[in-house]
C-alpha cells in the first residue's frame, strides 16, 4: 500500500482507543459509579404467554432500603425502535410475552436489597398457551401473542410480496430448475459487556442517561416520548460499548426505568442487566425457513429467482419490518438476477424479540442462496466459482429490484480468494474427509434511509481547533469496539497533517456532539467519514488560507505536510500546525468547521423499497477448508481465505481485525451457536451452555483486501464490519458437502446432523439434514415493479466517477492528495445531494 | 455478616469491611475503584473477569477476599510500571488485539501469567492458557500475534509488527 500519497489512509495503525482499553482506563457504564447512586433490578415474566390478573408491589415498597418501585402504569406509553411497532411496553401492562418480559422495576440502596425487593412482588398469572414456532405461528387460528398484524392468520407481523421483471417467462427460459428448503436456526450476539445504564436528573429536572448503546440518538426519542419530556431536556450518553453486533441498537426497558426510577427517587440508578438477562433482551438472528426456485441456462446464467423466505420474529417488532425486507433485498446485488418474486413473512411467537444482528437479515438467505448455487453448479457441471463469476454483478449497474450499484469488486474478490485457496486444484480433489467450500456475498455501506422518515443529515462532524494546535473533533458515533474513533480521527488527522493519537474525541453525547444516527448497519466509517472530510477540508482551508497571507504564498502552492504547512516546492517555507491555527484563529475568530452527510435518494418507485439501497456495497469471497470426522461427525476447520472489496481500507488494522472478528463469529453460527428453547424456556441462557468458538476452534485466516475506490465513499471506502461474515457460514456448509458428500441445509452443522446425514446416505438415503418444506401460507398479492430502464447496462463503464445520474466531482470526497491541498469555496458546502 | 481484611493489590495494602460472602471482583470495583476488572457472566464461565493472585490467574467473580489475605493481587491497573506500558498493552494497542476491549484486562493479565512461567510459548501455548477467556470482537488471531509479539520484545527480541 506504500505510495498512495497518504500518510495514514490504507495503512496499518494502532487503534486511538487502545492505550486506554489495554490499561482498564476506559470506562464502559457499569464502571460508573455516581454519588448516593442507587441500584435498579427488573422483575421478569417467568411464563412465556400469560395474562397479568394481579401486580402487588406493597411488601417491596415497604422494605428497609427500597427507594422507587415501577410498575406498568407508571410508563404506559408504548415504544419501538420502527415508527411502525410502536409496541414495547417499559414493563408490561396487561400481557407478557415471552419468559424475560419486565413486568416491575425497583431502585435501592444495593443490588441485594433491589433483588429480595423484587422477590417481595406478587404476581398472579393467567397463563396463555404459548405460540414456539414458525410453523406453531402460521397454524394457528385463536391464540394471538400481539394485538396487530399483517394477516391472514392471527400471528403474522409482516407479509410482503414484491415482484420485478418478467418471472414466468424467466423459469420459461431456464434450461434447469431447481427448488430448495433451508433453515437458518436463531443464534444471538453473546456481546462481553452485559447492558447497562445509569440515570440522573438534576436538580433543574434534566435528566441524564448514560448507556452502553449503539444508538444514543434512537434511545434519546424513545425516552422523550415514553416520558414525555422534551428531548432538549434530555441528554444520552453513549459509553464505550463493550460489544454489541446489533444487540444494543434498540432502546431497552432498563433504559427507560433506569430513568423513570431516577426522576422518582431523585437519586442516580443504575441497571446492569445479568448474563441471562442479556439473553432476553437478546433482538439476535431471527431463525428463517427459507424457499428458493432458480432457474438456470445450461452456461449457469440465471433467468429467474423466485425466494420465499418466513422469519420466527419473538414478541415484539424491534427492526422487524426492516429484517424481513433484508432477507429478500440483497441476492440480486450479487447476482445478476433477471426476473425476482420475494415473498417474506414475520411471525410472532412468546420468545424473545429477534432483531438486528451482524448482517441484519441478510446471512440466512445468503446461506439459502449460496448452497443452491452449488447445488446449481453440481446438476449442469460447472465449477463453483464459474457458476458465480458467470453471474456476478458488474460495476455501476442497477439490480432488478432497483438497487444502485456503484463500485463492484466482486469478480476480483472470486478470482483472488480462489487463486489464493487453491480452491480449483482442491475441490473435489481432496482425501476423503476433508474439503473446501466456496461462498460470496455483499453488503450495506450505512442504509440509505433513516429510521425515522426525516430529511436531516445522517452524520455530521464539528471541528474545532485551538491557539495551541489543539484539535477537537465532535460526533455523535459511538465506538463499539468497530473503531469509528479511529476512522475520524484517522480522517481529520490525515487531511490536516497530524497524527491520529493527537486528536480529541468528544462523541455519542447528545448534549455536546452533533448527530450521528448509531453505529449500525454499517454506516459509520462511510457517513461519518464522509462528514468528517468535509468538516475536515473546511478548516484546512481556513489554515490554508491564513499561511497564505502571512508567507505570501498563493493557497494552491501550498501544501499540508507533517505538522506543517508549507510551500510546496520549498518546503522550508513554511509554519508549524500550531502557528497555522494562531494565524487562522487571528483571522477568523473562533475555528470551528462543520460537515455533514446525507445519503443521496436512492429508493425506487415501490412501496418496500426502502430498504437494501446503500450508497456503496461491499462484496466478499470466502473459501472455507474443513475437516470431517465420519466417525463424530465432528467438523474442524483448517483454514479461511477471505477476500474483501473495501473501497480503500482508512485503517488496514481495523478492517482486517473486522474481517477475523467477522470470520469467527460466522463459524459460530455455522457450527454451534443456537438460541434455543423447551416449553417456553430459553434452553441455555448462560455463556458456558450457549457454546461459542474459544481460541483453540479459531482457524488461521488469510485475508485478501481488493480496493475499488468507491467514488462516493470517505477516501474510497465502504464497510467491513458484517459482510465478511455473510460468506462464510455457506462456503462452510459447501466445504462439507466436498469433504463427505452429505448435505446440511441448515445450522448450526452439528456433529448429530452430520452424522445422520452420514448414515442415512449409508442406508441409500440422499445424505441430507434440513427442512422437507415450507408451511402453506398465503403471502399477498405482489407488488409488480417493472425492472429500472437499462439496468443491467453500466452507466459509466470503467470510469472511476460516481454514480447517480448527475455524477459527482471527482474531488468531492476525495482527501489530501496533493492536487486537491488547496482551498476551496468557504461557503457552507451542500450536501452530495445538492451539487 | 461483615468482617474485617487486609489485602494487598497491585503493591498497595488496603484494610476493608465487607461483607464475607462478597467476591473478589465486587471489592476490586465496588471497594477499591479497580474498575478495570470487567465482568461479563459472575458465574466462572467467561474469563473477563481475571486477575492474579501470586502470579496465578483467577476468576475474580468465583475468589472471597477473605481467603485472600497475604496474598498478591494483580489487576490491569497494576499492569504498568514506572510510567511504561506492559510489552503486552503495548503489543494489544499496536495489532489491534483490543476491540471493545472489554475482555482486554483478563486476557491480558491471562497472558502475562503465561509469558512469566514460559517466556517461548508456541501458538497452541499461548492459545490452550487463553482458552477459557472468550472474546467476540477479535476473532482471538490479533490476541495471539500480540502475545507472540510481546514475548519476542521481553525476550530481548526487536519482533514484528507496526511500530506505531
Amino acid at each position: 500500500m506504500s505510495g498512495n500519497g497518504y500518510r495514514f489512509i490504507g495503512r496499518p495503525w494502532a487503534k486511538v482507543d487502545g492505550p486506554a482499553k489495554t490499561t482498564g482506563e476506559t470506562h464502559f457504564a457499569d464502571d460508573l459509579i455516581l454519588p448516593r447512586m442507587l441500584y435498579g433490578k427488573l422483575l421478569r415474566s417467568h411464563l412465556p404467554h400469560a395474562r397479568l390478573k394481579r401486580l402487588d408491589v406493597s411488601r417491596a415498597r415497604a422494605l428497609p432500603g427500597v427507594h422507587a418501585v415501577i410498575v406498568g402504569t407508571d410508563l404506559p406509553v408504548r415504544f419501538g425502535i420502527m415508527p411502525s411497532s410502536q409496541d414495547e411496553e417499559a414493563l408490561c401492562l396487561e400481557k407478557v410475552r415471552y419468559v424475560g418480559d419486565p413486568i416491575a422495576a425497583v431502585a435501592a440502596a444495593d443490588e441485594e436489597t433491589a433483588e429480595r425487593a423484587c422477590e417481595a412482588i406478587e404476581v398472579e398469572y393467567e397463563p396463555l398457551p404459548a405460540v414456539m414456532t414458525i410453523e406453531d405461528a402460521v397454524g394457528e387460528t385463536e391464540v394471538r401473542v400481539q394485538e396487530y398484524g399483517d394477516g391472514p392468520v392471527p400471528n403474522v407481523h409482516k407479509n410482503v410480496s414484491l415482484e420485478f421483471g418478467d418471472l414466468a417467462g424467466g423459469f420459461a427460459e431456464a434450461d434447469h430448475i431447481r427448488e430448495d428448503v433451508f433453515f437458518f436456526q436463531g443464534n444471538t450476539h453473546l456481546p462481553m459487556e452485559q447492558h447497562s445504564a445509569v440515570g440522573q436528573v438534576e436538580a433543574n429536572g434534566r435528566l441524564t442517561l448514560w448507556t452502553s448503546s449503539q444508538t444514543p440518538h434512537y434511545v434519546h426519542r424513545a425516552l422523550a416520548k415514553v416520558l414525555d419530556l422534551p428531548m432538549a431536556r434530555i441528554r444520552v450518553i453513549a459509553t464505550p460499548v463493550g460489544g454489541g453486533f446489533g444487540g444494543k441498537s434498540d432502546p431497552f426497558s432498563h433504559e427507560i426505568c433506569a430513568a423513570k426510577l431516577a426522576m422518582l427517587a431523585g437519586r442516580p440508578v443504575k441497571i446492569t442487566l445479568t448474563r441471562e438477562e442479556v439473553f432476553y433482551a437478546h433482538r439476535g438472528r431471527h431463525p428463517v425457513l427459507m424457499w428458493i426456485r432458480t432457474g438456470v441456462r445450461r452456461d449457469g446464467r440465471i433467468t429467474a429467482c423466485h425466494f420465499k423466505t418466513f422469519l420466527d420474529g419473538g414478541a415484539y417488532g424491534s427492526y422487524g419490518i426492516a429484517s424481513t425486507y433484508y432477507t429478500g433485498a440483497l441476492q440480486t446485488v450479487t447476482y445478476t438476477i433477471p426476473a425476482y418474486k420475494f415473498e417474506g413473512t414475520r411471525l410472532w411467537t412468546n420468545k424473545p424479540p429477534c432483531g438486528p444482528k451482524r448482517g441484519h437479515g441478510t446471512p440466512q438467505p445468503r446461506f439459502g442462496i449460496e448452497i443452491q448455487m452449488d447445488k446449481l453448479a453440481a446438476d449442469l457441471g460447472l465449477d463453483p466459482a464459474a457458476i458465480r463469476l458467470v453471474n456476478a454483478t458488474v460495476p455501476f449497474t442497477r439490480t432488478v429490484n432497483h438497487l444502485r450499484i456503484t463500485s463492484n469488486g466482486l469478480r476480483e474478490c472470486i478470482d483472488r480468494v480462489v487463486t489464493a485457496s487453491g480452491f480449483r486444484e482442491k475441490h473435489g480433489h481432496l482425501p476423503d474427509g476433508r474439503g473446501v467450500g466456496l461462498a460470496i456475498s455483499t453488503y450495506l455501506s450505512g442504509a440509505g434511509l433513516p429510521i425515522y422518515w426525516n430529511d436531516m443529515p445522517h452524520s455530521e462532524v464539528q471541528i474545532r481547533v485551538d491557539r495551541g494546535g489543539g484539535v477537537i473533533v465532535s460526533c455523535g458515533a459511538i465506538d463499539i469496539g468497530q473503531g469509528s474513533d479511529s476512522v475520524l480521527s484517522g480522517i481529520v488527522a490525515e487531511v490536516l497533517g497530524l497524527d491520529p493519537h493527537e486528536i480529541s474525541l468528544v462523541t455519542a453525547d447528545t448534549d455536546l456532539t452533533p448527530i450521528d444516527l448509531g453505529s449500525y448497519s454499517s454506516r459509520v466509517t462511510f457517513m461519518a467519514g464522509n462528514a468528517a472530510v468535509e468538516a475536515a477540508q473546511k478548516m484546512r482551508d481556513l489554515l490554508l488560507a491564513a499561511v497564505s497571507e502571512h508567507l505570501e504564498i498563493e493557497p494552491d502552492d501550498l501544501a499540508v505536510g507533517d505538522h506543517r504547512i508549507h510551500h510546496r516546492a520549498a518546503s522550508d517555507r513554511g509554519v508549524s500546525f500550531p502557528e497555522a491555527a494562531a494565524l487562522a484563529e487571528a483571522m477568523f475568530g473562533t475555528l470551528t468547521t462543520v460537515g455533514s452527510y446525507r445519503p443521496p435518494k436512492l429508493a425506487g418507485p415501490f412501496k418496500g423499497s426502502g430498504v437494501g439501497p446503500s450508497p456503496a456495497y461491499s462484496f466478499s469471497a470466502a473459501v472455507v477448508g474443513v475437516r470431517v470426522d465420519r466417525g463424530t461427525g465432528d467438523v474442524r476447520v483448517d483454514q479461511v481465505w477471505i477476500a474483501h472489496d473495501i473501497g480503500r481500507a482508512i485503517n488496514e488494522t481495523l478492517v482486517i481485525g473486522q474481517i477475523e472478528g467477522s470470520v469467527y463469529m460466522a463459524l459460530g453460527e455455522a457450527l454451534m451457536e443456537e438460541q434455543i428453547f423447551r416449553k417456553g424456556l430459553h434452553k441455555i441462557p448462560s455463556m458456558l451452555e450457549y457454546k461459542s468458538p474459544t481460541f483453540l476452534e479459531m482457524p488461521p485466516v488469510e485475508t485478501i483486501l481488493v480496493n475499488t475506490d468507491d467514488p462516493e465513499g470517505p477516501f474510497g471506502a465502504k464497510e467491513a464490519g458484517q459482510g465478511p461474515l455473510l460468506p462464510v457460514i455457506p462456503a462452510l456448509a459447501n466445504a462439507v458437502y466436498d469433504a463427505v458428500g452429505v448435505r446440511i441445509d441448515e445450522i448450526p452443522i452439528s456433529p448429530d446432523k452430520v452424522l445422520a446425514a452420514l448414515e442415512q446416505k449409508r442406508q441409500g438415503g440422499e445424505g441430507r439434514v434440513g427442512p422437507r418444506g415450507v408451511p402453506r401460507f398465503t403471502f399477498r398479492d405482489p407488488i409488480k415493479v417493472a425492472p429500472p430502464a437499462g439496468w443491467e447496462t453500466p452507466w459509466r463503464a470503467g470510469a472511476p466517477i460516481a454514480g447517480g445520474e448527475k455524477g459527482l466531482p471527482l474531488t468531492l470526497h476525495t482527501g489530501t492528495d496533493r492536487t486537491d491541498a488547496r482551498p476551496r469555496t468557504r461557503e457552507p458546502r451542500a450536501t452530495a445531494e445538492d451539487i | 455478616m461483615k468482617t474485617t481484611l487486609g489485602l494487598r493489590v497491585n503493591g498497595e495494602d488496603h484494610d476493608l469491611i465487607v461483607p464475607v460472602h462478597k467476591t473478589l471482583l465486587e471489592v476490586l470495583r465496588e471497594d477499591l475503584g479497580l474498575t478495570g476488572t470487567k465482568h461479563g457472566c459472575e458465574l466462572g464461565e467467561c474469563g473477563t473477569c481475571t486477575v492474579l493472585v501470586d502470579g496465578t490467574p483467577v476468576l475474580s467473580c468465583l475468589a472471597l477476599p477473605v481467603e485472600l489475605q497475604g496474598h498478591q493481587i494483580t489487576t490491569v491497573e497494576g499492569l504498568a510500571g514506572g510510567g511504561h506500558l506492559h510489552p503486552l498493552q503495548v503489543a494489544f494497542t499496536e495489532l489491534g488485539a483490543a476491540q471493545c476491549g472489554y475482555c482486554t484486562p483478563g486476557i491480558l493479565l491471562a497472558a502475562k501469567a503465561l509469558l512469566d512461567r514460559t517466556p517461548t510459548p508456541t501458538r497452541q501455548e499461548v492459545a490452550e492458557s487463553l482458552a477459557g477467556n472468550l472474546c467476540r470482537c477479535t476473532g482471538y488471531l490479533k490476541i495471539l500475534e500480540a502475545v507472540e509479539l510481546a514475548a519476542a520484545r521481553m525476550r530481548g527480541g526487536r519482533g514484528e509488527g507496526d511500530g506505531r
